[in-house]
């Protein structure tokens, strides 16, 4: 089936997968597919169900994050060789954030319900997935403290002249 | 020990973890207080714990020249601190200090790594039970740079 | 090393303010004419003592182009009563110079090397005339990445130089922002991600780090696990100073002056200095 095979050798090329054998590649391949998006398209919106798991083969993804006044914010793009969402781990299974294409993207999708079905049937590929995600997530978050230093020490915009 | 697995299981991390799993991960485990005013761990240390916090509460700072540090998060009862033990080369990116006696569950995170590595099954719910703790630090660390300092114009 | 357009340095030099460049919020730009229409020759990373007479003097870097002598260009952020003041002045107001002091950014030691900027906000200032003298001798450098990072879009300095450098196939530049409002297109992080984005040969990078002291220390960890070691990272640190010229002690850090052995150091040489808390 020449569109699997395709699809292995474009999975296994991706920094995600790097170093995976090729049986838990060939596992996972079966929840895989492409996707296509334009600049401006949301891939997903907070709330919805989370249903896919998705590397960046090409582009950039902007994170966008409801607050309570006024339109959504960017707080995070993520590039080409990335991966994005997490919710579809994690009961009740609901998207937290929007994400949009701010480019030309072109992503791998790996159906939430497939893997999550495959990682619980098979705990050491399941433990294999959970070992290359934690870090990512992980390594996000460290970066974000920093980000909150960084702006605790910049000087603010003034809107009003100083005195004194 | 059979005191400490129960408190283990007791910690929300650990909520529903089976009975031998929770042996195999308690066996890394053991008790640790800090007065106030002690460090956890400093900037560049090795990253070899993870600290369950049952009673108490830690201010994480980031320490720099010619200034007071900066704080941004204090976590307390029920909190994780040592996400790091998660991100090579596990080094302490910042400080970490009790503002109050604070009583811990010290994991060492080599031995949980290690006991990961050799029971995949054990690894599998380990490492699930921190996703949630990984999520809910991002969207905290997101709002807490909007909120605190300002969105954009 | 001190080069000086007047016999004696602690005299300023009366310059007409030709133009003012109101950049982002709180932060303008002077270009400055000498009175008797002399030249004004600095290398990028040096600064000068600038008076608003009668009010006070600050010292500040100079921000423009090192082969365009008949302009001195200034960028200052107002933070207080003499740079409040300072940004009252209008064109064919006259203010004071002394300088150029200081020691400036290396260029000749690092040819053939890549080079990466790592700044933030106005941090762009002081780098600008470097980045412009490294564009004037490209063919001298490797690989050339500007990695700047900036709050929000309100406070991109100096976004035609940028729009100009990107332009430049030979020239990347990595801009990012903390946060932007819904659809924005551009990069959003920190400046360390910027970095990490950076396609350098590491082992053979120079950078140059422009930002305050306390985020200086993170830009040096961050390249310090890409592979740039303390001898190749060159920072520009400012404090405290006001005679320029290393007699009055204010700028002291450690056995240095800020005012003559720096304000630009190669950060191994201070970094046991670095850690100290009362400058």
């Amino acid at each position: 089936m020449v569109q699997i095979t395709n699809l292995e050798e474009i999975l296994s090329a991706h920094p995600f997968t790097a170093g995976m054998d090729h049986d838990a590649l060939e596992t996972i391949v079966g929840c895989c597919s492409n996707a296509v998006y334009h600049p401006g398209d949301y891939i997903f919106r907070e709330g919805d169900p989370a249903d896919d798991f998705y590397l960046i083969r090409q582009g950039v993804v902007a994170l966008e994050i409801h607050v309570p006044q006024g339109q959504p914010i960017v707080v995070e793009t993520l590039e080409t060789g990335e991966i994005f969402g997490w919710s579809w781990l994690i009961p009740p299974y609901r998207w937290s954030n929007d994400a949009r294409a701010s480019e030309q993207v072109r992503l791998l999708k790996l159906d939430a319900a497939c893997l999550r079905r495959k990682m619980e049937s098979d705990r050491n590929l399941g433990y294999e997935i959970y070992k290359r995600f934690l870090p990512i997530m992980a390594r996000r978050l460290a970066n974000n403290r920093m980000r909150i230093v960084e702006l605790a020490l910049e000087p603010r915009p003034t809107h009003s002249r100083r005195k004194g | 020990m059979e005191g400490l697995e129960r408190i283990l299981g007791e910690h929300r991390l650990f909520t529903g973890l089976g009975p031998s799993f929770l042996t195999l991960a308690s066996g890394c485990a053991k008790n640790v207080v800090f007065k106030a005013g002690d460090y956890l761990f400093r900037a560049d240390d090795a990253a070899d714990w993870i600290y369950l916090i049952r009673y108490g509460r830690v201010a994480l700072e980031m320490a720099l020249p010619g200034r007071e540090a900066v704080q941004f998060e204090t976590p307390g009862e029920g909190e994780i601190v040592g996400l790091t033990w998660l991100l090579p080369p596990y080094l302490w990116g910042y400080d970490a200090r009790a503002t109050e006696l604070t009583r811990t569950i010290a994991l060492d995170a080599r031995c949980l790594r290690d006991k990961c590595d050799a029971d995949h099954d054990l690894g599998f719910e380990i490492l699930k039970r921190f996703l949630p703790v990984l999520e809910h630090g991002l969207q905290a660390t997101w709002l807490q740079m909007l909120d605190v300092y300002g969105q954009p114009g | 090393m001190m080069t000086t357009t007047t016999a004696d340095p602690m005299v300023p030099v009366p310059y007409r303010i030709a133009r003012v460049i109101r950049e982002i919020d709180g932060v303008f730009t002077w270009h400055l004419k000498s009175l008797d229409g002399s030249a004004f020759r600095f290398r990028p990373g040096q600064f000068n003592m600038v008076y608003h007479f009668g009010v006070g003097e600050i010292p500040v870097s100079v921000s423009g182009d090192c082969r365009d002598l008949d302009t001195l260009v200034h960028t200052i952020r107002e933070v207080g009563p003499v740079t409040n003041a300072m940004a009252t002045l209008r064109p064919g107001d006259v203010v004071g110079i002394r300088g150029p002091f200081g020691r400036p950014w290396p260029i000749d030691e690092v040819t053939g090397f890549d080079l990466i900027f790592v700044t933030s906000t106005i941090g762009l200032a002081p780098l600008r005339p470097l980045i412009y003298e490294v564009l004037h001798r490209r063919s001298d450098f490797g690989k050339v990445v500007i990695c700047y990072g900036t709050r929000g879009t309100d406070d991109i300095m100096f976004e035609a130089d940028l729009h100009r450098w990107r332009a430049r196939f030979d020239t990347v530049v990595h801009l990012t922002v903390h946060s932007a409002p819904s659809g924005y297109r551009g990069r959003v992080g920190g400046v360390a991600s910027a970095i990490r984005t950076a396609r350098v040969d590491w082992p053979s990078t120079q950078a140059f780090v422009c930002r305050s002291e306390a985020l200086t220390r993170q830009a040096v960890d961050t390249l310090g696990g890409l592979g740039v070691t303390p001898d190749r990272v060159w920072v520009t640190l400012e404090r405290n100073m006001q005679c320029g010229i290393g007699l009055c002690g204010h700028c002291q850090l450690g056995p240095t002056f800020m005012c003559k052995d720096g304000p630009v150091y190669r950060f191994d040489q201070i970094e046991p200095l670095y850690a100290v808390r009362e400058f």
